[in-house]
């Protein structure tokens, strides 16, 4: 489980977050929803750690990721907004290397990269350096990367961007599965079409502000309109 | 130490043997260039030194037959005279515009003059801006005087009287300098090179590192990884560490070879530049290894991008060369007040080396002390700056 209690964070001028609190359960998948600049990495970069908030807690599993910051990320699985695979390294090599990182030994790790490989369709590709990849494989391969360790928590920075409709269809196959498994997803997107056929709770983020979060029956039933579309636009107009 | 540190130095040494970048600044460029260059240099200086040192000379002679004597002296002498040239006009402008470095004017009134024992006198036409080095004009002088100075003897002898009055003093050289002392000053630019050569080693791998992980995007999502930001950024010191001492290896080897053909007997020096000595070289070089590494990370974490960090580290690559030039200019000796500076304690050591003087190892210790502390310190700061949130900002 994964709490943000009244984070804010501001960079010089801008205040990119303003008293940002919610919580991502286990077992379901929390959707960051809101237009670009709104805040939402800013939000996710926090929780894993590489900024810290201004003010305000934010927790992983009870883990303060500002106290123990090391131990946040021990839980986290992460897919930052650049999937930054290293070039002259190839697909195994990459997803092996976070392994190692997370502490696995490479007995261990042999066998989970393989699965991973099979489970995210990489294996033709395994064996080819990355510079050469699409997209489309350079997403997969970061999300084989951050699953490696196999964690308890995932976070994804608009993990659909670039991808082709087949390879955007496979990654919600996959985190629905990974949802089934327990584990505590959070997810930003500016898509409403993604958020609402994947999402289990979303938070609506405009102008670093929660405005609105809930399932999506809850906002509709709070707003009175049938379109999730339409309760963006309102919330964020409104603000 | 922590695994994280190696695994961090095993995959950067993995992946930079992939890129071609590094390749050529580790293997290519300090350890073949240095050493050609070496060897090329050492060539021209002493094909120039013995060049024009017994070679047969052609010097126009104006007036020959005003000193027929005088002309066969400079023949038996390996000078070839020639009489293409007519008149002291002829000769200036001969010289001005380059087509002879000097001519000799034997003026009409030699013959007169010689013969009343008087003031005989001879012009040397010469532009020593144009020439080279002034060779031709040394050697005939030379003869001039040497002329000059058999006649004196003859006339004095002839009126009964000891030459050697001529000679009151008599200087007697006494040259203390050895054969290997003398290549001293050649082989001094070889610090320079060689630390020039370690850096280069490295330098790839210290921007791709920082900052260039930074632009790949691949920096953030190692932070996420539950490894300290200082194992991280010791890792990646660690395999430029790695990759220094390789380029260092290779460039003192190449330097052995290239020293072991090089004709320096000809000029009377010699090399003592063994395996053993290459060693000792190596050793003298290696503390120098991890303050390069600490300082070149610094540079390039300070940096945005791949082509801010090069431009950045070209002007750092001079920082630990000012002290040699500075020794070389003042030629300062080794002395243990001067042992704590980087760069010039290692410069001095190896010229003492380079000597075949014994290794002082009371200054090799102050020098290695001083350069490994110097080394933490910077690998400190550069951990310290790894460590700021604004790392990742672009």
């Amino acid at each position: 489980m994964i709490r943000v209690d009244t984070v804010a964070k501001r960079f010089g001028a801008v205040e990119a977050l303003k008293d940002v609190s919610f919580t991502a359960r286990n077992g379901r998948i929390t959707g960051l929803l809101g237009p670009n600049g709104a805040g939402k990495s800013t939000c996710l970069r926090i929780l894993y750690t590489v900024l810290a908030p201004d003010s305000g807690t934010a927790t992983i599993d009870g883990i303060d990721v500002v106290a123990d910051p090391i131990a946040a990320r021990r839980k986290l699985g992460v897919l930052p907004h650049n999937a930054g695979l290293y070039p002259h390294l190839n697909a195994r090599e990459n997803i092996a290397y976070f392994g190692e990182l997370q502490g696995l030994s490479r007995r261990e790790l042999e066998p989970r990269v393989e699965a991973l490989l099979v489970r995210l369709e990489l294996t033709e590709i395994a064996d080819r350096r990355a510079k050469t990849f699409s997209q489309g494989e350079r997403t997969k391969v970061a999300l084989a990367r951050a699953l490696v360790h196999e964690p308890s928590h995932l976070l994804l920075d608009e993990p659909s961007n670039g991808l082709d409709v087949m390879a955007t269809r496979s990654l919600r196959q996959w985190l629905r599965e990974l949802k089934a498994e327990g584990r505590c997803i959070i997810l930003s997107s500016h898509i409403m079409q993604e958020v609402t056929a994947l999402c289990d709770d979303i938070v609506i983020i405009a102008h670093g502000r929660v405005v609105a979060l809930g399932t999506p029956d809850e906002l509709q039933q709070r707003f009175g309109q049938t379109s999730l579309e339409d309760i963006f636009v309102q919330t964020v107009a409104q603000t | 130490m922590s695994s994280a540190i190696l695994t961090v130095c095993r995959k950067e040494v993995i992946e930079n043997s992939r890129d071609r970048r590094t390749l050529f600044s580790t293997l290519l460029f300090g350890p073949l260039f240095g050493p050609a260059l070496f060897a090329i240099m050492i060539n021209v200086m002493i094909s120039q030194a013995l060049s024009g040192a017994e070679e047969d000379i052609t010097l126009p002679i104006v007036g020959q037959e005003h000193a027929p004597n005088l002309v066969n002296f400079l023949r038996r002498r390996g000078v070839e005279a020639s009489a293409d040239l007519e008149s002291l006009e002829e000769a200036t402008a001969a010289v001005r515009e380059g087509e002879h470095e000097i001519v000799l004017v034997i003026s009409p009134e030699f013959p007169a003059n010689f013969r009343a024992g008087g003031d005989a006198r001879v012009t040397l036409v010469f532009d020593p801006s144009q020439t080279r080095l002034n060779l031709s004009t040394r050697r005939v002088r030379g003869l001039l005087n040497a002329y000059s100075r058999q006649l004196a003897f003859m006339r004095l002898q002839a009126r009964g009287i000891s030459p050697l009055l001529l000679r009151p003093i008599t200087i007697d050289e006494f040259d203390l300098s050895t054969a290997t002392g003398r290549s001293v000053i050649l082989l001094g630019m070889l610090t320079y090179l060689l630390l020039f050569a370690t850096l280069m080693g490295g330098f790839h791998l210290a921007i791709d590192s920082t900052a260039g992980e930074r632009e790949r995007g691949s920096l953030e999502p190692l932070l996420t990884t539950p490894v300290a930001r200082a194992d991280l950024l010791l890792g990646k010191m660690a395999a430029t560490m790695c990759y220094m001492m390789l380029s260092l290896t290779l460039t003192v080897a190449g330097f052995t070879v290239a020293l072991y053909f090089a004709p320096l007997e000809q000029m009377g020096m010699s090399s003592n530049f063994g395996p053993l000595v290459a060693l000792k070289i190596i050793l003298i070089l290696t503390p120098f290894v991890p303050l390069g590494a600490a300082l070149m990370t610094l540079v390039a974490s300070f940096t945005k991008s791949y082509k801010e960090a090069q431009t950045y580290l070209g002007l750092v690559l001079l920082v630990p060369t000012l002290p040699l030039i500075i020794a070389t200019f003042l030629n300062i000796r080794p002395d243990l007040s001067l042992m704590w500076i980087p760069s010039l304690s290692q410069h001095l050591l190896i010229i003492e080396l380079i000597k075949a003087e014994p290794l002082n190892l009371g200054y090799l210790g102050v020098s290695t002390t001083s350069t490994l502390l110097f080394g933490a310190l910077l690998a400190w700061l550069a951990i310290r700056l790894y460590d700021r949130e604004r790392l990742l900002r672009q």
